[in-house]
């Protein structure tokens, strides 16, 4: 009869048990000098070994995961339209709704690679598309709701919408520029945050008209239509168009011209679309 | 707009099935599209043209199995789903 409830047994301070030589070997590291049933049930051999095999488990899965995340998900390229911090943020709305006053619209490079977003206003970044995207989700949610219209499933609707139409956006943007072939280093990826930063503009119309009524809709979104017009067209001269600028060769009209007119295009269809997903949401 | 990301793979799968059934002899060489008539050397401008037809041609030979595949799919699909 030597302890038949040893697992429930405060273990911790009987030294003379014969415990420690096994809880060495487990390794954990857990603080065991706590006189409570915890730490009996962890000072226990096989629930020590248990937790060393789980924890083992949980390593290598993750070791997998890692190697074969990059397969699908280009993660480290990712992580460069991420990389912001609050003051690249604030700088970038405040060029969104109004960037008649920037100067200079090159991205600055570092040995090849574009710096990143944090360290230079002009970059482009996923983050804003991204909160942007959700805040407009949300606030079509609660236009729908003031007009008592909502429904959960509006919601995902809104969403499946929005998103459908960025894809065609961004599916359309790179049919045409391979068929007037650009030879751009501008990546889909950088299209897409490019084409998610009308979702700011759009937020600012629905919230104003939300607020103040439906004339003021029509003029903070004429506003911010404009300005996103006018930041769509100096952002993507210089990626379309600087091929034939910066080569220094005598460029031929007709295709420069052609290039000049899928920018304009590309501009354009932004406060159309802006007019498209929030008009039915301010009445 | 009830325009969801399922109506845009319907309409993708569409478009893809109509630029499959182009015909090369009855349609595509009466309009001076068809794929032997425009590789015309390696000019500097490949224009539009070309690289539409270029697009024409490589959609056809790329996409014609995995168009049935997904084809077979999308039958079954709405046979058995509606």
């Amino acid at each position: 009869m030597a302890d038949p409830h040893q697992l429930f047994d405060d273990t911790s301070s009987a030294q003379s048990r014969g415990y420690g030589a096994q809880r060495a070997p487990g390794g954990l590291g857990y603080p065991t000098a706590s006189a409570s049933p915890q730490s009996a049930f962890l000072g226990d051999p096989v629930s020590n070994m248990a937790m060393a095999y789980g924890s083992s488990l949980a390593a290598q899965g993750k070791e997998l995961v890692d190697k074969n995340i990059d397969r699908f998900i280009p993660v480290t390229k990712l992580k460069y339209y991420f990389a912001v911090d609050t003051m690249y943020v604030g700088k970038k709305l405040g060029l969104l709704f109004f960037p008649y006053l920037h100067q200079d619209w090159e991205v600055q490079y570092q040995q090849d690679t574009p710096v990143a977003p944090r360290f230079d206003v002009n970059a482009p970044d996923l983050y804003i598309p991204a909160m942007a995207f959700i805040t407009y989700v949300l606030v079509a949610g609660l236009a729908l709701g003031t007009q008592d219209r909502f429904s959960p499933d509006l919601l995902g609707l809104q969403a499946s919408s929005a998103l459908a139409w960025l894809t065609l956006e961004v599916l359309a943007i790179l049919l045409s520029l391979y068929l007037v072939t650009v030879n751009t280093d501008l990546t889909t990826i950088d299209l897409v945050a490019f084409l998610g930063y009308k979702y700011v503009g759009m937020i600012g119309g629905v919230l104003m008209g939300l607020l103040f009524g439906k004339v003021v809709y029509y003029l903070v979104l004429g506003w911010c239509c404009v300005s996103i017009f006018v930041f769509m067209i100096r952002t993507l001269r210089l990626k379309i168009l600087a091929e034939a600028a910066a080569e220094g060769i005598p460029v031929r009209g007709a295709r420069n011209q052609l290039r000049m007119y899928l920018t304009m295009a590309v501009a354009a269809a932004q406060p159309l679309l802006m007019y498209w997903l929030t008009f039915h949401l301010v009445r | 707009m009830a325009f969801t990301l399922y109506s845009l793979l319907q309409a993708a799968l569409l478009c893809v099935n109509a630029i499959a059934v182009l015909h090369e002899e009855r349609f595509l060489k009466n309009i001076g599209w068809g794929t032997d008539q425009g590789i015309g050397g390696f000019e500097e401008e490949p224009g539009i043209k070309s690289q539409l037809m270029n697009l024409i041609r490589s959609v056809r030979t790329v996409m014609r199995v995995p168009l049935i595949i997904v084809n077979s799919i999308a039958i079954i699909l709405l046979l058995l789903f509606g």
